[in-house]
């Protein structure tokens, strides 16, 4: 029996739990209807590639009607008392609560993320997020924002595919609780969530036109920003989509809040909690299959420990189970679409076209779907583009450092500032390390932790405003 | 301080109370709320058909079924060698447990009932060193460990003297192991192979922090242990997950500086199948295949086997089972 | 520079000071009342010392690289001195200048920078007699309109210092996340800030705009009042004798459009507020738009006329943090 070696047998999870409809309508005013110029486009399984649905297109009519139902909604909405906008918000969260395991598997068809992290992080940071700031809606006078902080009316949001439910909760939340209505774009690659999300809110009662769910490419995306009949622009995406949505935005009284890429530095000391570094390090990367705005994409180690460290990094990521995103005991799933694949394939190539040193995981990747093998780039300088650019996927630049300086040096070494790790033992080097990084989220001896209560958002090129937290109530008010 | 039995290119470190110290405490540091949130991540693996077969097996001959009991008597610990010889009897493919873990009292009634009973394999583990506390002169623990071994021990589990191990006097606990682990060697032509296996018990629950657990690891493992195991079953905190799987990392880095392979036993509080299989899946992906053998891997427990009966019954049959089903001893 | 040259040179360029029918510079008798009632006595009229207004960078006063300079005339049109036009070089050189301190101040302990900026007002309090006349002169106050202005602004400053080692207090705090780690935000200075300062309000509305940038440890090239940009540059004296490290504040006079372009389009600014475009949506629009190349932080202008004598509240002190977050586990 011993040389019998321990393989885990397939462990689904059950998709009955979930119905996907072969079709769905745009969400307007409370009701699903079909795009006006009838157009629709396919979702797929990245996992498999299998077409899971057909959903409408919205184009410039709808994101009409879509905004006039929520402007329409505004008055009501916003005139309503903080206690019963409240009660509105908690049922959400409640909804979603009974509901987790269904949207857990629908987010895992949709995206090709693993069922372990749909499960246990997006689902249960969805409801938390909606039952943090359900609890603010009539509060609202004691955040820090003036007497009777007005909310600004309609807000046009757009979300991208790494963490769409997630990414929505972040976006609709803060908009409820502070009495704004919403029209909310999901990402083209993974809209089903969004979309059962609108079963949600239909049954919680919520009143129609506080939500409005438009699916869409980023033409909708572009038609929902520019539109003049929205008061408030909320972007999570690309730091190059973000700044055309700022361009866009010049000279109009919209606010805007920002949420774009990053390429976070994760520092590790020689004195470091080694065996949770390591940990710290694939969470920091391989979580979510590296599509991570706040990944820790570039691993700074410190010379002295950079053999040790890696080898223990190697070893782990030899155990890191990659393939079917159902599978209980997957840790690293699909990639989300070819696109995406594409444009980590091409810039892995560049890595080694400039001379870095490729590894990849031993894994079987599956022969249909989006696949990349965890894979670490060592010998990588801070002028490769593997070091400057964001990947967007399970790939790790390592570079070396001699003094605390030069880590900080390196790790700020960037236009974008949203994230950073330090791992060390010592606590005032935390201190002084957190200090002078120039990022928005700085986990220290962690990393890739989210809290409903903790503020989220970069510095620079990652975007302005904050999700989260008393902070992330600023975004929605006309403050 | 150093002898023969410490890694040549540890001599130095173990060269004095200083030293020691200043080894153990260069030790890379554990911080407590990633360890166990590795551990909790390992706990949600799902184990299932046929993996979960072969995991149950592999558990039960893991096993080292123990009663230590100021009640025991030789009635009670052959019923548990019988036990322990046949786990199921409904089931003759059921394989048997590692060993009988007793008090050196106990230690020659279970040689002979394990020879009597077709347990032959079975390995007799006595603890020994004043278990539980420890508290006793060294003469004293190393006159139990002799009787425990003459009486037919295959294995010793010995306690640490956590009250040195707190108070920084390292050398003498270092010293104390390696004491110990001369006291197991066999008179010459006895037939048992040279030694009595070593397993030096730390008391997690007592030594309190991560740290000091991964020191004492590297202390015991230093001086010379075969096996190093979390607890003596007697105290409020026992094994738990996080602190396997920090030894487990530690047997690990060990071999990897050594070349010497050490066991892990966790004791104590593992009383269902379920937490059973969390453990293997801690070893298997963090030290591999290479530990997952009752060579290399045991359980302290004893409530622990009649459950993952049921739920070798439960596979087999496709329906759950009762406590009725399985035999009390 | 003889007080013949300047008039000479006035000649070439403007109608102005003629029309004022002394012949004299109006800064002359705004500023040196004086020098009028010795007029009257048989000693000759005492010829005043008139200040070349210089730019501020990096704790100098440099000339514009440019040598450019322009007109400036109180609000009867009356020649007051010539500002130098900045070019985008000295918008190139201010920024350096700007980031070069950003590390040192933004490092400074708040209750440092608090010290700072409350000297500033001291050394305010000083030259209010100068402020006073120089903000009569550029908004034709009369003498009593301008010193409440100039005591206004005063005030403001001090109200703003004691913010330094307040403002983290306020908007930072301790989050009570769900799990074992403590996590604490606390605001950060943004960077190098451009600020456009207001047209209109020459020293109560650039205080107004500048104190709440610094306060809090970021840099700033300030872009003062197109037509009324002395009190800025007096100002800058004002900083640069008061411990305020060079660098810290820059100011650079000259075109509004010129100047803002430039740092608009800055790749090392980090935030801009438009408030100096106030009455000019097109430029402010193209500001904005050229800001996105880096996404700076926008503060675009008022809608309404701002009215700088108002309690100001936090917003302007808000605009330029970042909110940082820190996490660390806690386990033994």
């Amino acid at each position: 029996m011993t040389d019998q070696i321990f393989e885990y047998a397939p462990a689904p999870e059950s998709r009955a739990i979930v119905d996907i409809a072969p079709s769905y309508g745009l969400f307007i005013d409370g009701e699903f209807r079909e795009a006006a110029e009838g157009k629709v486009f396919k979702t797929v399984s990245p996992s498999t590639e299998e077409v899971l649905s057909e959903v409408a297109q919205a184009g410039t009519a709808d994101v009409d009607d879509a905004v006039r139902a929520a402007r329409a909604a505004f008055t009501g909405w916003s005139a309503l008392p903080g206690t019963e906008r409240a009660k509105y918000i908690f049922r959400i969260a409640r909804i979603l609560q009974e509901r987790a395991r269904e949207l857990a598997v629908l987010e895992t068809l949709d995206n090709g993320k693993p069922i372990r992290e749909t499960r246990d992080a997006d689902l249960p940071l969805v409801a938390a997020h909606f039952f943090y700031y359900a609890g603010w809606a009539d509060k609202l006078e004691h955040a820090g924002f003036g007497p009777a902080p007005r909310p600004l009316g309609v807000a046009g949001q757009v979300i991208p595919w790494n963490f769409p439910l997630l990414m929505l909760a972040w976006k609709i939340a803060p908009a409820l609780a502070t009495g704004n209505t919403v029209v909310l774009k999901p990402a083209e690659t993974t809209p089903l969530s969004a979309l059962f999300f609108a079963d949600v809110c239909r049954q919680a009662g919520l009143p129609k036109g506080v939500v409005n769910i438009l699916t869409g490419d980023g033409a909708t995306g572009a038609g929902l920003v520019a539109h003049p009949g929205i008061d408030k622009v909320a972007f999570t995406g690309s730091t190059a989509v973000g700044k055309e949505i700022a361009r866009t935005v010049a000279g109009t009284r919209k606010k805007v809040t920002l949420e774009l890429g990053g390429k976070g530095a994760n520092i590790v000391f020689d004195d470091a909690p080694i065996d949770q570094a390591v940990e710290g390090i694939v969470n920091g990367i391989y979580f979510n299959q590296g599509q991570v705005c706040c990944a820790g994409s570039r691993l700074l180690v410190q010379e002295s420990v950079q053999d040790e460290l890696l080898d223990a990094l190697k070893r782990r990521l030899g155990t890191l189970r990659v393939g079917d995103p159902m599978d209980k005991n997957t840790d690293v799933g699909a990639i989300n679409s070819a696109e995406q694949l594409a444009r980590i394939t091409e810039l892995a190539d560049s890595g080694e076209a400039e001379g870095a040193e490729r590894w990849s995981a031993p894994c079987e990747l599956p022969s249909n779907g989006y696949w990349f093998a965890p894979t670490v780039f060592t010998g990588v300088s801070q002028a490769h583009r593997i070091a400057r650019e964001e990947i967007f996927g399970p790939v790790l630049s390592v570079l070396t450092f001699r003094t605390p300086d030069e880590a900080v040096a390196k790790a700020n070494n960037t236009p974008y500032g949203l994230s950073a790790g330090i791992w060390t033992e010592k606590g005032s080097r935390i201190l002084a390390m957190a200090n002078k990084l120039r990022a928005g989220v700085v986990w220290a001896n962690t990393f890739n932790k989210f809290d409903p209560t903790s503020p989220f958002g970069g510095y620079q090129e990652s975007g302005y405003g904050r999700e989260g937290g008393r902070h992330g109530l600023e975004a929605y008010l006309d403050v | 301080m150093s002898s023969a039995s410490t890694a040549p290119a540890f001599a130095d470190v173990t060269a004095s109370d200083a030293a020691l110290r200043r080894y153990l405490h260069g030790l890379p540091g554990v911080d407590a709320v990633g360890l166990e949130a590795r551990a909790a991540t390992l706990g949600t693996r799902s184990i299932k058909t046929t993996a979960k077969a072969y995991a149950l097996d592999l558990a039960i001959s893991m096993i080292d079924l123990t009663t230590l009991e100021g009640a025991d008597t030789p009635g009670k610990v052959r019923s548990l060698c019988a036990k322990g010889s046949n786990p199921d009897p409904t089931d003759r493919t059921t394989p048997q447990v590692a060993a009988i873990c007793v008090y050196p009292d106990m230690a020659s009634t279970a040689k002979e009932a394990l020879a009597a009973n077709g347990g032959a394999g079975i390995k007799v583990a006595s603890v020994a060193t004043a278990f539980p506390s420890g508290r006793a002169p060294l003469s004293v623990k190393l006159a139990d460990t002799r009787e425990a071994v003459a009486a037919g021990a295959d294995e010793i589990d010995m306690v640490i003297d956590r009250g040195a191990f707190l108070a920084g006097r390292y050398g003498k606990v270092f010293e104390e192991i390696q004491a110990v682990k001369e006291a197991c060697r066999r008179p010459a032509g006895s037939g048992d192979g040279e030694a009595a296996h070593l397993k030096v018990i730390f008391e997690n629950g007592e030594l309190s922090t991560y740290d000091n657990i991964r020191r004492a690891s590297w202390l015991a493992m230093l001086a010379g242990a075969d096996f190093i195991k979390t607890s003596t079953g007697k105290v409020a905190v026992n094994a738990t997950l996080p602190n396997t799987l920090l030894m487990l990392e530690a047997v690990r880095d060990f071999r990897a500086a050594t070349g010497t392979q050490i066991g892990v036993k966790p004791a104590g509080g593992i009383r269902n199948a379920k937490d059973a299989l969390r453990y293997l899946v801690v070893v298997n992906e963090t030290v591999g295949p290479d530990w997952l053998s009752p060579d290399w891997f045991r359980f302290g427990a004893s409530s622990l086997l009649n459950d993952l009966l049921m739920q070798r019954q439960k596979l087999n049959t496709g329906r759950y089972s009762g406590p009725d089903y399985v035999t009390v001893d | 520079m003889s007080d013949e040259s300047q008039k000479a040179k006035a000649k070439k360029t403007a109608a102005a000071p003629k029309a004022a029918g002394s012949g004299k510079p109006a800064a002359t008798r705004t500023r040196k009342p004086a020098s009028q009632a010795a007029g009257a006595s048989r000693i000759p009229a005492r010829v005043d010392v008139l200040k070349t207004y210089k730019l501020f960078v990096g704790g100098k006063f440099p000339r514009s690289e440019s040598g450019r300079v322009y007109e400036v005339t109180d609000s009867q049109g009356r020649w007051l001195a010539n500002a130098p036009q900045s070019s985008r070089k000295d918008a190139r050189d201010a920024v350096v200048a700007a980031r070069k301190a950003f590390g040192g101040w933004s490092g400074a302990t708040a209750y440092n920078r608090g010290q700072i900026l409350y000297r500033v007002a001291e050394m305010l309090e000083g030259r209010r007699a100068q402020f006073t006349a120089e903000v009569a002169a550029a908004e034709g106050l009369t003498e009593a309109a301008a010193a409440a202005q100039v005591d206004a602004a005063v005030d403001r400053w001090v109200w703003y210092a004691g913010w330094s080692d307040k403002v983290a207090q306020v908007v930072g705090g301790a989050n009570p996340v769900a799990g074992p780690f403590f996590n604490l935000s606390t605001p950060e200075p943004t960077g190098v800030v451009a600020v456009l300062a207001p047209q209109e309000s020459s020293f109560l509305g650039l205080v107004s705009v500048l104190a709440p940038v610094i306060v809090t440890g970021n840099t700033a090239v300030l872009v003062p009042s197109e037509k009324a940009p002395l009190p800025a540059l007096s100002l800058a004296e004002v900083l640069a004798t008061s411990d305020v490290p060079g660098g810290v504040v820059n100011v650079l006079s000259g075109r509004t459009r010129e100047v803002g372009a430039t740092l608009a389009a800055h790749q090392d600014v980090n935030a801009i507020d438009l408030t100096g475009a106030a009455g000019d949506p097109g430029l402010a629009k193209e500001l904005e738009a050229a800001a996105a190349d880096n996404l700076k932080r926008v503060r675009r202008p008022e809608e309404r006329e701002t009215d700088w004598s108002a309690d100001p509240g936090t917003s302007r002190l808000l605009s330029c943090l970042e909110t940082k977050t820190v996490w660390h586990p806690m386990g033994v």
